[in-house]
Protein backbone atom coordinates (compact mmCIF):
# COMPACT_ATOMS: atom_id res chain seq x y z
CA UNK A 1 0.00 0.00 0.00
CA UNK A 2 3.17 2.15 0.99
CA UNK A 3 4.54 1.83 -2.49
CA UNK A 4 0.97 2.64 -4.40
CA UNK A 5 0.84 5.60 -2.30
CA UNK A 6 4.46 6.52 -3.16
CA UNK A 7 3.98 6.28 -6.85
CA UNK A 8 1.00 7.74 -6.74
CA UNK A 9 2.20 11.31 -4.95
CA UNK A 10 5.45 11.11 -7.50
CA UNK A 11 2.77 10.85 -10.34
CA UNK A 12 0.99 13.90 -8.82
CA UNK A 13 4.26 15.94 -8.40
CA UNK A 14 4.90 15.75 -11.74
CA UNK A 15 2.25 16.04 -13.37
CA UNK A 16 1.15 19.45 -11.59
CA UNK A 17 5.06 20.75 -12.68
CA UNK A 18 3.87 19.49 -16.15
CA UNK A 19 0.92 21.72 -15.71
CA UNK A 20 2.47 24.62 -14.21
CA UNK A 21 6.06 25.50 -14.97
CA UNK A 22 4.87 25.67 -18.49
CA UNK A 23 2.56 28.02 -17.84
CA UNK A 24 5.08 30.32 -16.05
CA UNK A 25 7.58 29.49 -18.69
CA UNK A 26 4.90 31.20 -20.72
CA UNK A 27 3.96 33.86 -18.96
CA UNK A 28 7.55 34.87 -18.37
CA UNK A 29 8.15 35.18 -22.12
CA UNK A 30 5.30 37.97 -22.73
CA UNK A 31 7.08 39.97 -20.03
CA UNK A 32 10.49 39.47 -20.66
CA UNK A 33 9.78 39.96 -24.17
CA UNK A 34 7.33 43.15 -23.74
CA UNK A 35 10.50 44.56 -21.73
CA UNK A 36 12.97 43.38 -24.36
CA UNK A 37 11.16 45.90 -26.95
CA UNK A 38 9.83 48.42 -24.96
CA UNK A 39 7.02 47.69 -23.90
CA UNK A 40 4.81 46.11 -20.96
CA UNK A 41 2.89 43.13 -21.73
CA UNK A 42 -0.34 42.04 -20.38
CA UNK A 43 -1.15 44.35 -17.71
CA UNK A 44 -4.94 43.73 -17.01
CA UNK A 45 -5.82 40.24 -16.15
CA UNK A 46 -5.59 39.61 -12.84
CA UNK A 47 -4.52 42.48 -11.49
CA UNK A 48 -0.81 42.36 -10.56
CA UNK A 49 1.01 42.85 -13.66
CA UNK A 50 -1.21 40.90 -15.67
CA UNK A 51 -0.30 37.54 -13.87
CA UNK A 52 -3.04 36.05 -14.84
CA UNK A 53 -3.28 36.54 -18.94
CA UNK A 54 -2.25 32.69 -19.70
CA UNK A 55 -5.43 31.63 -17.38
CA UNK A 56 -7.62 33.55 -19.38
CA UNK A 57 -6.35 32.61 -22.68
CA UNK A 58 -6.98 29.11 -21.23
CA UNK A 59 -10.62 29.79 -21.09
CA UNK A 60 -10.64 31.57 -24.46
CA UNK A 61 -9.45 28.23 -26.26
CA UNK A 62 -11.47 26.43 -24.25
CA UNK A 63 -14.35 28.40 -25.54
CA UNK A 64 -13.78 28.25 -29.13
CA UNK A 65 -15.44 25.64 -31.47
CA UNK A 66 -13.00 22.96 -32.60
CA UNK A 67 -13.09 22.47 -36.30
CA UNK A 68 -12.02 19.91 -38.47
CA UNK A 69 -11.43 21.07 -42.12
CA UNK A 70 -13.40 18.84 -44.12
CA UNK A 71 -10.76 17.45 -46.23
CA UNK A 72 -8.65 16.45 -43.00
CA UNK A 73 -7.48 13.10 -42.15
CA UNK A 74 -10.27 13.04 -39.05
CA UNK A 75 -8.81 10.79 -36.67
CA UNK A 76 -5.43 11.50 -36.84
CA UNK A 77 -6.39 15.32 -37.51
CA UNK A 78 -7.20 15.27 -33.40
CA UNK A 79 -4.84 12.77 -32.30
CA UNK A 80 -1.64 14.63 -33.29
CA UNK A 81 -2.02 17.30 -30.35
CA UNK A 82 -1.82 14.29 -27.83
CA UNK A 83 1.12 12.66 -29.59
CA UNK A 84 2.62 16.44 -29.16
CA UNK A 85 1.95 16.68 -25.95
CA UNK A 86 2.39 13.30 -23.89
CA UNK A 87 6.05 12.53 -24.32
CA UNK A 88 7.27 15.62 -22.56
CA UNK A 89 5.12 14.86 -19.62
CA UNK A 90 6.71 11.43 -20.04
CA UNK A 91 10.34 13.07 -19.97
CA UNK A 92 9.48 14.82 -16.97
CA UNK A 93 9.01 11.53 -14.81
CA UNK A 94 12.79 10.82 -15.53
CA UNK A 95 14.19 14.03 -14.64
CA UNK A 96 15.79 14.27 -10.95
CA UNK A 97 15.50 17.67 -9.10
CA UNK A 98 17.49 16.49 -6.56
CA UNK A 99 20.23 14.56 -5.07
CA UNK A 100 18.73 10.45 -3.68
CA UNK A 101 16.07 8.69 -5.01
CA UNK A 102 13.26 10.64 -3.49
CA UNK A 103 13.67 13.54 -5.93
CA UNK A 104 13.14 12.25 -9.05
CA UNK A 105 9.64 10.45 -10.64
CA UNK A 106 11.13 7.20 -11.83
CA UNK A 107 14.76 6.20 -11.79
CA UNK A 108 15.49 4.92 -15.51
CA UNK A 109 18.46 2.52 -15.98
CA UNK A 110 18.70 4.15 -19.71
CA UNK A 111 17.52 7.26 -18.58
CA UNK A 112 19.45 8.68 -21.21
CA UNK A 113 18.42 7.07 -24.18
CA UNK A 114 14.80 7.04 -22.20
CA UNK A 115 14.37 11.15 -22.32
CA UNK A 116 15.73 11.43 -25.74
CA UNK A 117 13.56 8.42 -27.51
CA UNK A 118 10.47 9.74 -26.11
CA UNK A 119 11.34 13.30 -27.18
CA UNK A 120 11.89 12.15 -30.56
CA UNK A 121 8.22 10.62 -30.62
CA UNK A 122 6.84 14.00 -29.79
CA UNK A 123 8.03 15.15 -33.25
CA UNK A 124 5.50 12.49 -34.79
CA UNK A 125 2.51 14.88 -33.49
CA UNK A 126 3.74 17.77 -35.35
CA UNK A 127 3.82 15.06 -38.58
CA UNK A 128 0.75 13.99 -38.14
CA UNK A 129 -0.96 17.23 -37.63
CA UNK A 130 0.98 18.79 -41.09
CA UNK A 131 -0.20 15.95 -42.93
CA UNK A 132 -3.27 15.34 -41.79
CA UNK A 133 -4.92 18.96 -42.01
CA UNK A 134 -4.87 18.68 -45.81
CA UNK A 135 -3.17 22.11 -46.49
CA UNK A 136 -0.40 23.03 -48.33
CA UNK A 137 1.18 25.36 -45.68
CA UNK A 138 0.90 22.29 -43.40
CA UNK A 139 1.99 20.28 -45.50
CA UNK A 140 5.48 21.98 -45.97
CA UNK A 141 5.46 22.68 -41.80
CA UNK A 142 5.35 18.79 -41.74
CA UNK A 143 7.88 18.68 -44.24
CA UNK A 144 10.45 20.87 -42.53
CA UNK A 145 9.99 19.46 -39.38
CA UNK A 146 11.08 16.18 -40.16
CA UNK A 147 13.83 17.42 -42.23
CA UNK A 148 14.75 19.15 -38.79
CA UNK A 149 14.19 16.60 -36.64
CA UNK A 150 16.70 14.50 -39.08
CA UNK A 151 19.40 17.03 -38.65
CA UNK A 152 19.45 17.70 -35.31
CA UNK A 153 18.84 14.58 -33.04
CA UNK A 154 22.52 13.03 -34.17
CA UNK A 155 24.16 16.09 -32.44
CA UNK A 156 21.78 15.93 -29.63
CA UNK A 157 22.23 12.23 -29.38
CA UNK A 158 26.21 12.75 -29.91
CA UNK A 159 27.14 15.11 -27.27
CA UNK A 160 24.50 13.16 -24.58
CA UNK A 161 26.38 10.24 -25.31
CA UNK A 162 29.56 12.38 -24.91
CA UNK A 163 28.22 12.78 -21.25
CA UNK A 164 27.52 9.46 -20.19
CA UNK A 165 30.78 8.72 -21.46
CA UNK A 166 32.09 11.21 -18.52
CA UNK A 167 30.25 9.67 -15.81
CA UNK A 168 30.70 6.16 -17.21
CA UNK A 169 26.66 5.76 -16.92
CA UNK A 170 23.76 6.41 -18.65
CA UNK A 171 20.99 6.43 -15.61
CA UNK A 172 20.54 10.28 -15.31
CA UNK A 173 20.89 10.28 -11.20
CA UNK A 174 24.00 8.69 -12.05
CA UNK A 175 25.50 11.15 -13.96
CA UNK A 176 24.58 13.73 -11.39
CA UNK A 177 26.19 11.64 -8.57
CA UNK A 178 29.68 11.69 -10.90
CA UNK A 179 29.58 15.30 -12.03
CA UNK A 180 32.17 16.89 -10.99
CA UNK A 181 32.86 21.21 -11.18
CA UNK A 182 35.26 20.81 -14.00
CA UNK A 183 32.94 19.09 -15.71
CA UNK A 184 32.04 22.21 -17.13
CA UNK A 185 34.78 23.61 -19.25
CA UNK A 186 35.70 19.82 -20.17
CA UNK A 187 31.57 19.48 -21.72
CA UNK A 188 31.16 22.92 -22.80
CA UNK A 189 30.96 22.96 -26.60
CA UNK A 190 29.12 19.76 -26.14
CA UNK A 191 26.54 21.49 -23.38
CA UNK A 192 26.30 24.34 -26.46
CA UNK A 193 25.55 22.10 -29.40
CA UNK A 194 23.19 19.95 -27.06
CA UNK A 195 20.88 23.12 -26.11
CA UNK A 196 21.01 24.41 -29.64
CA UNK A 197 19.81 21.27 -31.40
CA UNK A 198 17.53 21.04 -28.35
CA UNK A 199 16.11 24.45 -29.47
CA UNK A 200 16.03 23.34 -33.12
CA UNK A 201 14.13 20.08 -32.12
CA UNK A 202 11.69 22.12 -30.38
CA UNK A 203 11.08 24.19 -33.20
CA UNK A 204 11.80 27.53 -31.21
CA UNK A 205 13.23 30.80 -32.78
CA UNK A 206 15.70 30.94 -34.54
CA UNK A 207 15.20 27.67 -35.83
CA UNK A 208 11.48 27.91 -36.04
CA UNK A 209 11.24 27.60 -39.77
CA UNK A 210 8.54 24.61 -39.95
CA UNK A 211 6.25 26.83 -37.95
CA UNK A 212 7.19 29.96 -39.24
CA UNK A 213 4.27 32.10 -39.03
CA UNK A 214 4.48 34.74 -41.76
CA UNK A 215 5.25 32.63 -44.48
CA UNK A 216 3.47 29.39 -44.21
CA UNK A 217 0.99 30.22 -41.21
CA UNK A 218 2.07 28.37 -38.57
CA UNK A 219 2.72 25.25 -40.50
CA UNK A 220 1.54 22.52 -39.40
CA UNK A 221 -0.92 23.95 -37.15
CA UNK A 222 -2.48 26.24 -39.20
CA UNK A 223 -5.60 24.67 -39.25
CA UNK A 224 -5.95 23.70 -35.88
CA UNK A 225 -8.42 26.32 -33.30
CA UNK A 226 -9.43 25.98 -29.47
CA UNK A 227 -8.00 23.61 -27.43
CA UNK A 228 -6.12 21.48 -29.92
CA UNK A 229 -4.32 24.26 -31.05
CA UNK A 230 -3.51 24.85 -27.40
CA UNK A 231 -2.12 21.62 -27.05
CA UNK A 232 0.14 22.41 -29.03
CA UNK A 233 1.49 25.67 -27.14
CA UNK A 234 1.57 23.90 -24.24
CA UNK A 235 3.62 21.10 -25.72
CA UNK A 236 6.18 24.10 -27.29
CA UNK A 237 6.46 25.22 -23.33
CA UNK A 238 6.46 22.26 -21.65
CA UNK A 239 9.43 21.11 -24.34
CA UNK A 240 11.23 24.02 -23.19
CA UNK A 241 11.12 23.08 -19.30
CA UNK A 242 12.09 19.69 -20.87
CA UNK A 243 14.89 20.98 -22.94
CA UNK A 244 16.26 23.10 -19.66
CA UNK A 245 15.91 20.94 -17.10
CA UNK A 246 17.80 18.08 -19.19
CA UNK A 247 20.63 20.60 -20.00
CA UNK A 248 20.87 21.41 -16.67
CA UNK A 249 21.44 17.66 -15.06
CA UNK A 250 23.53 16.15 -18.47
CA UNK A 251 25.82 19.32 -18.09
CA UNK A 252 25.21 22.21 -15.60
CA UNK A 253 25.38 19.42 -12.91
CA UNK A 254 21.63 19.65 -11.89
CA UNK A 255 21.70 19.95 -7.91
CA UNK A 256 25.44 20.36 -7.06
CA UNK A 257 25.93 23.84 -5.92
CA UNK A 258 28.68 26.35 -4.86
CA UNK A 259 26.70 25.81 -1.31
CA UNK A 260 23.86 24.17 0.37
CA UNK A 261 24.20 20.89 -1.21
CA UNK A 262 22.06 19.48 1.39
CA UNK A 263 18.40 19.88 1.02
CA UNK A 264 19.04 22.71 -1.06
CA UNK A 265 19.74 20.95 -4.10
CA UNK A 266 16.26 21.32 -5.76
CA UNK A 267 16.55 25.50 -5.47
CA UNK A 268 19.97 24.79 -7.56
CA UNK A 269 18.07 22.58 -10.25
CA UNK A 270 15.01 25.04 -10.22
CA UNK A 271 17.25 28.29 -11.11
CA UNK A 272 19.62 26.55 -13.36
CA UNK A 273 16.52 25.59 -15.43
CA UNK A 274 14.78 29.12 -15.21
CA UNK A 275 18.20 31.05 -16.33
CA UNK A 276 18.01 28.64 -19.46
CA UNK A 277 14.63 28.96 -20.00
CA UNK A 278 15.56 32.85 -20.01
CA UNK A 279 18.36 32.50 -22.43
CA UNK A 280 15.69 30.90 -24.76
CA UNK A 281 13.26 33.54 -24.91
CA UNK A 282 16.25 35.96 -24.81
CA UNK A 283 17.21 34.24 -28.10
CA UNK A 284 13.40 34.16 -29.55
CA UNK A 285 13.69 38.08 -29.17
CA UNK A 286 17.17 38.54 -30.50
CA UNK A 287 17.56 36.28 -33.70
CA UNK A 288 16.07 36.62 -37.04
CA UNK A 289 14.90 33.39 -38.50
CA UNK A 290 17.24 30.94 -39.99
CA UNK A 291 16.08 30.16 -43.55
CA UNK A 292 16.27 26.23 -43.92
CA UNK A 293 19.35 25.62 -46.24
CA UNK A 294 21.08 27.77 -42.99
CA UNK A 295 19.49 25.58 -40.60
CA UNK A 296 20.34 22.33 -42.37
CA UNK A 297 23.84 23.85 -43.47
CA UNK A 298 24.43 24.26 -39.28
CA UNK A 299 23.44 21.23 -38.05
CA UNK A 300 25.48 18.79 -40.60
CA UNK A 301 28.52 21.24 -40.82
CA UNK A 302 29.07 22.70 -37.40
CA UNK A 303 26.62 20.89 -34.74
CA UNK A 304 28.00 17.53 -35.78
CA UNK A 305 31.70 17.93 -36.16
CA UNK A 306 31.73 19.76 -33.22
CA UNK A 307 29.76 16.91 -30.89
CA UNK A 308 32.00 14.45 -32.94
CA UNK A 309 35.11 16.32 -31.31
CA UNK A 310 33.71 16.89 -27.97
CA UNK A 311 33.12 12.95 -28.14
CA UNK A 312 36.91 12.73 -29.01
CA UNK A 313 37.89 15.20 -26.13
CA UNK A 314 35.99 13.64 -24.12
CA UNK A 315 37.42 9.80 -24.56
CA UNK A 316 40.96 11.41 -24.78
CA UNK A 317 40.55 13.01 -21.33
CA UNK A 318 38.58 9.86 -19.81
CA UNK A 319 41.87 7.70 -20.86
CA UNK A 320 44.49 10.15 -19.21
CA UNK A 321 42.99 10.66 -16.16
CA UNK A 322 42.25 6.57 -15.55
CA UNK B 1 12.85 -0.04 -8.67
CA UNK B 2 13.13 0.16 -12.43
CA UNK B 3 10.38 0.65 -14.59
CA UNK B 4 10.24 -2.80 -16.04
CA UNK B 5 10.37 -4.16 -12.20
CA UNK B 6 7.28 -1.96 -11.48
CA UNK B 7 5.50 -2.84 -14.61
CA UNK B 8 5.54 -6.40 -13.46
CA UNK B 9 5.02 -6.14 -9.73
CA UNK B 10 1.58 -3.70 -11.08
CA UNK B 11 0.62 -6.41 -13.09
CA UNK B 12 1.55 -9.49 -11.16
CA UNK B 13 1.20 -8.84 -7.56
CA UNK B 14 2.28 -11.22 -4.87
CA UNK B 15 2.12 -14.27 -6.79
CA UNK B 16 4.93 -13.67 -9.27
CA UNK B 17 7.50 -15.71 -6.90
CA UNK B 18 5.93 -18.94 -7.25
CA UNK B 19 5.11 -19.38 -10.28
CA UNK B 20 8.21 -18.36 -11.57
CA UNK B 21 9.77 -21.27 -9.39
CA UNK B 22 7.50 -24.31 -11.26
CA UNK B 23 7.12 -22.31 -14.60
CA UNK B 24 3.80 -23.82 -15.29
CA UNK B 25 2.50 -23.11 -18.55
CA UNK B 26 -1.24 -23.81 -17.58
CA UNK B 27 -0.68 -20.73 -14.56
CA UNK B 28 0.25 -18.00 -16.57
CA UNK B 29 1.40 -14.81 -14.57
CA UNK B 30 0.63 -11.71 -14.99
CA UNK B 31 4.04 -10.36 -16.85
CA UNK B 32 3.14 -13.48 -19.45
CA UNK B 33 -0.67 -12.64 -19.59
CA UNK B 34 0.49 -8.81 -20.60
CA UNK B 35 3.35 -10.15 -22.75
CA UNK B 36 0.85 -12.34 -24.54
CA UNK B 37 -1.29 -9.36 -25.36
CA UNK B 38 0.91 -6.68 -26.21
CA UNK B 39 2.20 -9.26 -28.68
CA UNK B 40 -1.35 -9.77 -30.28
CA UNK B 41 -1.71 -5.76 -30.31
CA UNK B 42 1.73 -5.47 -32.23
CA UNK B 43 0.53 -8.54 -34.34
CA UNK B 44 -2.62 -6.98 -35.41
CA UNK B 45 -0.66 -3.48 -35.75
CA UNK B 46 1.85 -5.57 -38.31
CA UNK B 47 -1.27 -6.66 -39.90
CA UNK B 48 -3.26 -3.58 -40.68
CA UNK B 49 0.71 -2.00 -41.63
CA UNK B 50 0.39 -4.30 -44.74
CA UNK B 51 -3.00 -4.38 -45.18
CA UNK B 52 -4.02 -0.87 -45.10
CA UNK B 53 -4.38 1.17 -48.35
CA UNK B 54 -3.88 4.11 -46.72
CA UNK B 55 0.13 5.05 -47.13
CA UNK B 56 0.30 7.26 -43.92
CA UNK B 57 -1.95 5.13 -41.99
CA UNK B 58 0.64 2.20 -42.81
CA UNK B 59 3.40 4.11 -41.43
CA UNK B 60 1.58 5.31 -38.53
CA UNK B 61 0.64 1.84 -37.75
CA UNK B 62 3.77 0.98 -37.79
CA UNK B 63 4.68 3.20 -34.70
CA UNK B 64 2.16 0.70 -33.23
CA UNK B 65 4.21 -2.22 -34.04
CA UNK B 66 7.43 -1.09 -33.07
CA UNK B 67 6.11 0.46 -30.05
CA UNK B 68 4.49 -2.47 -29.07
CA UNK B 69 7.84 -4.51 -29.74
CA UNK B 70 9.69 -2.07 -27.40
CA UNK B 71 7.34 -2.94 -24.83
CA UNK B 72 7.70 -6.59 -25.36
CA UNK B 73 11.44 -5.61 -24.64
CA UNK B 74 10.40 -3.92 -21.30
CA UNK B 75 8.78 -6.97 -20.06
CA UNK B 76 10.93 -8.91 -20.78
CA UNK B 77 13.40 -6.89 -18.70
CA UNK B 78 15.58 -5.85 -21.34
CA UNK B 79 15.24 -1.81 -20.52
CA UNK B 80 18.17 -0.58 -22.71
CA UNK B 81 17.27 -2.47 -26.13
CA UNK B 82 13.33 -1.03 -25.65
CA UNK B 83 14.38 2.59 -25.45
CA UNK B 84 17.10 2.13 -27.89
CA UNK B 85 13.91 0.16 -30.14
CA UNK B 86 12.21 3.62 -29.36
CA UNK B 87 14.86 6.09 -30.05
CA UNK B 88 16.16 4.30 -33.60
CA UNK B 89 12.75 2.98 -34.97
CA UNK B 90 10.08 5.31 -34.03
CA UNK B 91 12.52 8.14 -33.56
CA UNK B 92 14.55 7.92 -36.57
CA UNK B 93 12.92 5.49 -39.26
CA UNK B 94 9.48 6.08 -39.03
CA UNK B 95 10.05 9.96 -39.07
CA UNK B 96 12.44 9.37 -42.77
CA UNK B 97 9.57 7.10 -43.95
CA UNK B 98 7.08 9.78 -42.84
CA UNK B 99 9.57 12.71 -44.74
CA UNK B 100 10.08 10.58 -47.58
CA UNK B 101 6.11 9.80 -48.09
CA UNK B 102 5.28 13.47 -47.74
CA UNK B 103 8.16 14.84 -50.07
CA UNK B 104 6.72 12.48 -52.55
CA UNK B 105 3.26 11.74 -52.10
CA UNK B 106 0.94 11.57 -49.37
CA UNK B 107 -2.53 11.22 -50.34
CA UNK B 108 -5.74 11.61 -47.59
CA UNK B 109 -7.85 8.77 -48.04
CA UNK B 110 -7.42 5.11 -49.74
CA UNK B 111 -4.47 4.95 -52.61
CA UNK B 112 -6.19 2.04 -55.23
CA UNK B 113 -2.75 1.72 -56.66
CA UNK B 114 -1.36 1.00 -52.86
CA UNK B 115 -1.04 -2.86 -53.82
CA UNK B 116 1.12 -5.11 -55.42
CA UNK B 117 0.97 -8.10 -57.68
CA UNK B 118 3.35 -10.41 -56.08
CA UNK B 119 1.70 -10.23 -52.98
CA UNK B 120 1.34 -13.58 -52.24
CA UNK B 121 5.31 -14.03 -53.42
CA UNK B 122 5.80 -11.70 -50.65
CA UNK B 123 3.50 -13.35 -48.21
CA UNK B 124 5.27 -16.62 -48.97
CA UNK B 125 8.99 -15.12 -48.23
CA UNK B 126 7.55 -13.69 -45.00
CA UNK B 127 6.39 -16.55 -43.83
CA UNK B 128 9.43 -18.38 -44.41
CA UNK B 129 11.60 -15.87 -42.69
CA UNK B 130 9.08 -15.38 -39.87
CA UNK B 131 8.89 -19.48 -39.43
CA UNK B 132 12.72 -19.58 -39.96
CA UNK B 133 13.18 -16.95 -37.06
CA UNK B 134 10.80 -18.54 -34.42
CA UNK B 135 12.90 -22.20 -35.03
CA UNK B 136 16.01 -20.37 -34.24
CA UNK B 137 14.81 -18.23 -31.53
CA UNK B 138 13.10 -20.94 -29.82
CA UNK B 139 16.08 -24.01 -30.21
CA UNK B 140 18.37 -21.58 -28.87
CA UNK B 141 16.39 -20.43 -25.60
CA UNK B 142 14.48 -23.59 -25.13
CA UNK B 143 15.14 -23.77 -21.43
CA UNK B 144 16.07 -20.78 -20.84
CA UNK B 145 14.26 -18.80 -18.44
CA UNK B 146 13.86 -15.10 -17.56
CA UNK B 147 13.69 -14.40 -13.55
CA UNK B 148 11.85 -11.21 -13.05
CA UNK B 149 11.93 -10.66 -9.31
CA UNK B 150 16.19 -10.32 -9.80
CA UNK B 151 18.06 -7.96 -10.89
CA UNK B 152 17.11 -7.18 -14.91
CA UNK B 153 18.94 -9.34 -16.86
CA UNK B 154 18.98 -6.72 -19.76
CA UNK B 155 20.01 -3.60 -17.80
CA UNK B 156 22.68 -1.37 -19.48
CA UNK B 157 25.88 -2.49 -17.58
CA UNK B 158 24.61 -6.49 -18.46
CA UNK B 159 23.67 -5.45 -22.22
CA UNK B 160 27.11 -3.60 -22.92
CA UNK B 161 29.28 -6.05 -21.17
CA UNK B 162 27.82 -9.16 -23.13
CA UNK B 163 27.98 -6.70 -26.09
CA UNK B 164 31.87 -5.94 -25.63
CA UNK B 165 33.01 -9.21 -24.11
CA UNK B 166 31.30 -12.10 -26.27
CA UNK B 167 29.91 -10.34 -29.42
CA UNK B 168 32.82 -7.91 -30.45
CA UNK B 169 33.22 -9.77 -33.48
CA UNK B 170 29.45 -9.40 -35.00
CA UNK B 171 29.21 -6.18 -33.60
CA UNK B 172 32.17 -4.81 -35.52
CA UNK B 173 31.18 -6.42 -38.78
CA UNK B 174 27.58 -4.62 -38.42
CA UNK B 175 29.67 -1.26 -37.87
CA UNK B 176 31.24 -2.14 -41.09
CA UNK B 177 28.52 -3.20 -42.73
CA UNK B 178 26.40 0.37 -42.02
CA UNK B 179 29.41 1.84 -42.79
CA UNK B 180 28.97 0.18 -46.20
CA UNK B 181 25.76 1.45 -46.76
CA UNK B 182 26.36 5.25 -45.66
CA UNK B 183 28.95 5.17 -48.40
CA UNK B 184 26.82 4.00 -51.20
CA UNK B 185 24.10 6.20 -50.35
CA UNK B 186 26.30 8.90 -50.85
CA UNK B 187 27.72 7.66 -53.80
CA UNK B 188 23.69 7.07 -55.15
CA UNK B 189 23.06 10.75 -54.33
CA UNK B 190 26.31 12.21 -55.94
CA UNK B 191 25.66 10.30 -59.03
CA UNK B 192 22.27 11.56 -58.84
CA UNK B 193 23.24 15.06 -58.95
CA UNK B 194 25.56 14.49 -62.13
CA UNK B 195 22.89 13.28 -63.92
CA UNK B 196 20.45 15.92 -63.05
CA UNK B 197 22.79 18.84 -63.73
CA UNK B 198 24.30 17.00 -66.93
CA UNK B 199 21.33 16.90 -69.14
CA UNK B 200 20.53 20.84 -69.41
CA UNK B 201 24.01 21.23 -70.30
CA UNK B 202 23.82 18.52 -73.52
CA UNK B 203 20.43 19.74 -74.26
CA UNK B 204 19.62 21.66 -77.29
CA UNK B 205 17.42 25.30 -76.90
CA UNK B 206 18.44 25.67 -73.56
CA UNK B 207 19.12 29.67 -72.82
CA UNK B 208 21.86 30.47 -70.19
CA UNK B 209 19.85 31.91 -68.12
CA UNK B 210 17.50 28.65 -67.56
CA UNK B 211 20.22 26.51 -67.27
CA UNK B 212 21.50 28.08 -64.27
CA UNK B 213 18.05 28.00 -62.67
CA UNK B 214 17.80 24.67 -63.17
CA UNK B 215 21.53 24.54 -61.47
CA UNK B 216 20.56 25.93 -58.71
CA UNK B 217 17.38 24.38 -58.10
CA UNK B 218 19.02 21.26 -58.61
CA UNK B 219 21.45 21.46 -55.70
CA UNK B 220 19.13 23.11 -53.31
CA UNK B 221 17.22 19.84 -53.81
CA UNK B 222 19.96 18.29 -53.00
CA UNK B 223 20.73 20.47 -50.15
CA UNK B 224 17.15 19.70 -48.36
CA UNK B 225 17.88 16.17 -49.39
CA UNK B 226 20.33 16.03 -46.95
Amino acid sequence: MNDVLDVALRLLVVFVVFLTFPLIIGQTEHKVMAHMQGRLGPMYAGGFHGWAQLIADGVKFAQKEDVVPAGADRRIFQLAPAVALLPYLLVLLAIPIGPGEGAVGQVIDAGVFFVLAVMGVGVLGSLMAGWASANKFSLLGGLRTAAQLLAYELPMLLTAASVAMAAGTVSLPGILDAFEWWWLPWQIIGAIVFFVAGLAELQRPPFDMPVADSEIIFGAYTEYTGLRFALFLLAEYAGIVVLCGLTTVLFLGGWHGPWGADGLGWVWTLLKTAVLAFLVIWLRVTYPRLREDQLQKLAWTLLVPLSLAQIALTGIVKVVIQ
Amino acid sequence: MTLAATAALLATGPTTGAAAQTHGFLSPTGVEIAFLLVGLVTFGAALVTVTTRQLVHAALWLVVTLGGLAVEYLLLTAEFIAWVQVLIYVGSVVVLLLFGLMLTRAPIGRSPDADSGNRWAALAVAVAAAAALVWVVVDAFRTTWIDLDGPAAGSTEATGASLFQNWVLPFEALSVLLLAALVGAIVLSRKAKAESSSPPVNAPGVTKSSRTVTQGSGSSEQEGAR
